[in-house]
């Protein structure tokens, strides 16, 4: 009994070692990233001794929801997790990752060759680099050139300032009938992102003190609140149908939004508008980024190793930056890539327009602000109150007064949970 | 031979004795592993503070700071009133629609009436997603049919002075968006409430309906005075299935909003709130805390329903 046992055990033990030898590397992504690394194959094969890769790709949020039940369990854990920048904060507090500044990987000595922001967004405070940025989406003003030509307003009179942004919207209402801004919680989104100072937090300090009521949030609500009442914002949501066909039929002349929305509009959301919209920097010298995706270790990985050639393939090969951004506008996160000439073609759908240039000085200046976990509950909480300011006409000072004691609890609930 | 034949009864008796628990078994393993423990670990986290994130070994007992932290939220507050305001909104014209219409089908209708149930019960059975995707394009502001209605009826001289020229906004406005839930909602259970007020119509003897009438009662009294007190218990039945699925309403406001609850949390209800506090928000233990304190109000209310609808026990009166 005991022969057979031993004699079978030495029949299947080379198939076990085969197959741990052949097991693929586990990338788990979501919709244009997964198309990104499933075409990174045929340079990742270069090396003939690494394994095949799995791409397991999930939609946007369902993504990110089962990478929390892979943590949580340990189970299903990918080699490589893709993380999309406004989930950053969840993970980066937490101790499931690699710090890859450390040993073996050292990847503070990478720092430099990545656009700043993105690079010092995945710090956490205690100084673990827990995600390498491979894009970036620096923001910019879409406009149609045709209604401001129409309005006889110039770009750059109208970006000047804030003020002078919305005076321009009068006028183009005025003339064309077409709103600023398909709403202004999008001007509210934009305002809080562009006051920041460097080192500051969107929401909370690095002591996890909520900074609602300071003068940034102030001035947003209130702008927003103007627009409103001018009825220069169509209040329709970004991705609802209405504003879908807004895009299309010219009735919202502008839309501040990440670089990749010009490939959005192109392929998709208003194909038959090429030629009329353009690219401007964001008003009153604003800069503000628009998501972005990282690539992380996770702690209890089975590959870290591989995981991490992968990572450098991903974010460091020059090639790989530009092949993404040729073919799924993803805004290199990687400087290495600004000298190359793609940069400088003009963009057939914005009339010719070079804009990839605009979106390259863009990236350079924008604010690095460290992320905190609870950065997506802290926007809806401000959101929420802006709704209240502009349907309920709900004062400011008390819709702000109660949004920073909602964050404020929520914080002093977590102050219990040190991070790692 | 006679103890062989002693120990074969008793192990025969035994199997006998086992086989109920045998048969059992499938239903109570797979209660237990996926009804049971899931409801026990959410009462157990209901008493931790665990963001998952941080993996199983970051649970933390917080005794009952979850309850207390959730007792204080204002969120929680105001999608209880949601919830309260949606049961009520989608639940009670749901029965008064349903119980005349049954009425009317089961006396009224002989050759169509298979279809016309099937038609009524047809939203009950479609895919919640495929209903909340078709009101969105119903709903929409600009394009939808609802709207497009409200305008034409708007240019009708005086009823048109009643309604708002350029529509409304459904899903934009904190205004309109709870009425847009309700329709939504009333439109698919009224059916299943129809079916279950016809069924129970049938087991009321014909010889009541026709002493009634050979007494000179017209059909409104009829339906006054006797099917409405003969369909009690089943009133009882529909009233507290609403109760328990209105107060957990889940998928047509979280897909009608986008899954955010909508303009100023008008859409948010109490289901909703609890699943994005633990998926969204990360915080497992308050979402657990939320789940027990909507099943205690679900338990309260079905209970006050029940004392408050339950059927006249005649015998124990004339006692």
């Amino acid at each position: 009994m005991r022969r057979r046992t031993f004699l079978l055990a030495g029949m299947l033990a080379p198939l076990w070692v085969g197959a741990a030898a052949s097991r693929p590397l586990t990338i788990a992504a979501f919709p244009s990233v997964d198309a990104i690394l499933k075409a990174a194959r045929p340079r990742w094969h270069r090396n003939p001794s690494v394994p095949d890769l799995s791409v397991i790709s999930r939609e946007y949020v369902d993504h990110h929801t089962a990478m929390v039940t892979a943590i949580a369990t340990r189970s299903h854990l990918p080699d490589l997790m893709a993380i999309e920048a406004s989930f950053l904060g969840r993970f980066v507090g937490s101790g499931a990752f690699e710090d890859l500044s450390k040993p073996p990987y050292n990847g503070q000595a990478y720092r430099e060759r990545f656009a700043p922001y993105a690079f010092a967004q995945a710090i956490n405070r205690h100084g673990k680099l827990v995600a390498i940025p491979t894009d970036i989406a620096p923001g910019a003003l879409f406009y149609r050139s045709d209604l401001f030509e129409r309005a006889g307003v110039a770009v750059s009179e109208a970006t000047r300032t804030w003020e002078a942004f919305l005076d321009a919207g009068s006028r183009i209402q005025e003339r064309t009938g077409a709103h600023l801004l398909s709403h202004a919680r999008d001007l509210k989104d934009v305002m809080v992102r562009c006051g920041l100072r460097s080192g500051e937090g969107l929401y909370l300090d690095r002591q996890g003190r909520s900074l609602l009521q300071s003068p940034r949030f102030q001035m947003a609500f209130t702008l927003a609140r103007e627009m409103r009442r001018k009825k220069l914002d169509a209040n329709i949501s970004a991705w609802s149908s209405e504003w879908t066909e807004s895009l299309r039929r010219g009735t919202v002349a502008t839309q501040m939004m990440g670089s990749w929305f010009a490939g959005h509009l192109a392929n998709w959301l208003a194909p038959k508008t090429a030629g009329q919209w353009r690219s401007a920097p964001l008003p009153a010298g604003g800069q503000a980024a628009w998501g972005g995706t990282y690539y992380a270790i996770p702690r209890d990985a089975m590959n870290k190793a591989l995981a991490w050639e992968l990572l450098k393939l991903m974010t460091l090969d020059r090639e790989m930056q530009i092949a993404a951004f040729r073919s799924q506008d993803a805004f290199p996160a990687l400087r290495d890539a600004y000298s190359d000439g793609f940069f400088e073609q003009p963009i057939a759908f914005l009339g010719g327009q070079a804009a990839r240039v605009q979106w390259r000085n863009s990236a350079a200046a924008i604010p690095a602000f460290p992320v905190h976990k609870l950065d997506p509950i802290a926007a809806e909480i401000v959101d929420t109150a802006l709704d209240e300011v502009l349907i309920d006409n709900r004062s400011i000072d008390s819709a702000l007064k109660e949004a920073n004691e909602l964050l404020e609890r929520r914080a002093a609930r977590l102050s219990d949970f040190p991070e790692h | 031979m006679n103890r062989s034949r002693e120990k074969s009864v008793l192990v025969r008796s035994r199997s006998m004795a086992a086989t109920p628990y045998l048969f059992l078994a499938p239903f109570m393993v797979i209660f237990l592993v996926f009804g049971f423990a899931p409801i026990l670990f959410s009462l157990m986290m209901a008493f931790l503070q665990w963001d998952p994130v941080e993996g199983l070994g970051a649970m933390r007992f917080v005794g009952l700071s979850n309850f207390d932290f959730t007792l204080h939220d204002a969120w929680f507050w105001k999608s209880l009133g949601n919830t309260l305001w949606l049961a009520i909104a989608s639940g009670v014209p749901q029965h008064v629609v349903a119980l005349p219409l049954a009425y009317f089908i089961h006396r009224v209708l002989r050759r169509s009436r298979s279809v016309v149930v099937g038609a009524y019960f047809v939203p009950y059975i479609t895919s919640t997603v495929a209903i909340a995707i078709m009101s969105m394009a119903l709903f929409s502001t600009d394009y939808g049919l609802i709207n497009e209605l409200i305008r034409a009826v708007a240019r009708w001289p005086v009823i048109g002075a009643l309604l708002p020229p350029a529509g409304i906004d459904w899903l934009g406005s904190a205004q309109g968006l709870k009425p847009a839930i309700a329709i939504v909602v009333f439109w698919r259970f009224v059916g299943f409430n129809t079916v279950l007020y016809l069924a129970a119509l049938q087991g009321i003897p014909e010889e009541i309906f026709e002493a009634s009438y050979l007494d000179g009662a017209g059909s409104g009294q009829r339906f006054w005075f006797i099917a409405l007190p003969l369909l009690r218990p089943a009133i009882v039945f529909g009233v507290t299935l609403s109760v328990i699925g209105g107060l957990q309403l889940f998928e047509e406001p979280f897909i009608l909003t986008g899954g955010h609850g909508g303009p100023a949390h008008a859409g948010m209800t109490t289901a909703m709130y609890m699943y994005r506090t633990a998926f969204e928000f990360n915080d497992v233990g308050a979402a657990s805390a939320i789940s027990w304190l909507l099943f205690l109000l679900v338990g309260t209310l079905v209970i006050g329903a029940y004392r408050w609808l339950k059927p006249v026990d005649t015998e124990s009166r004339s006692s």
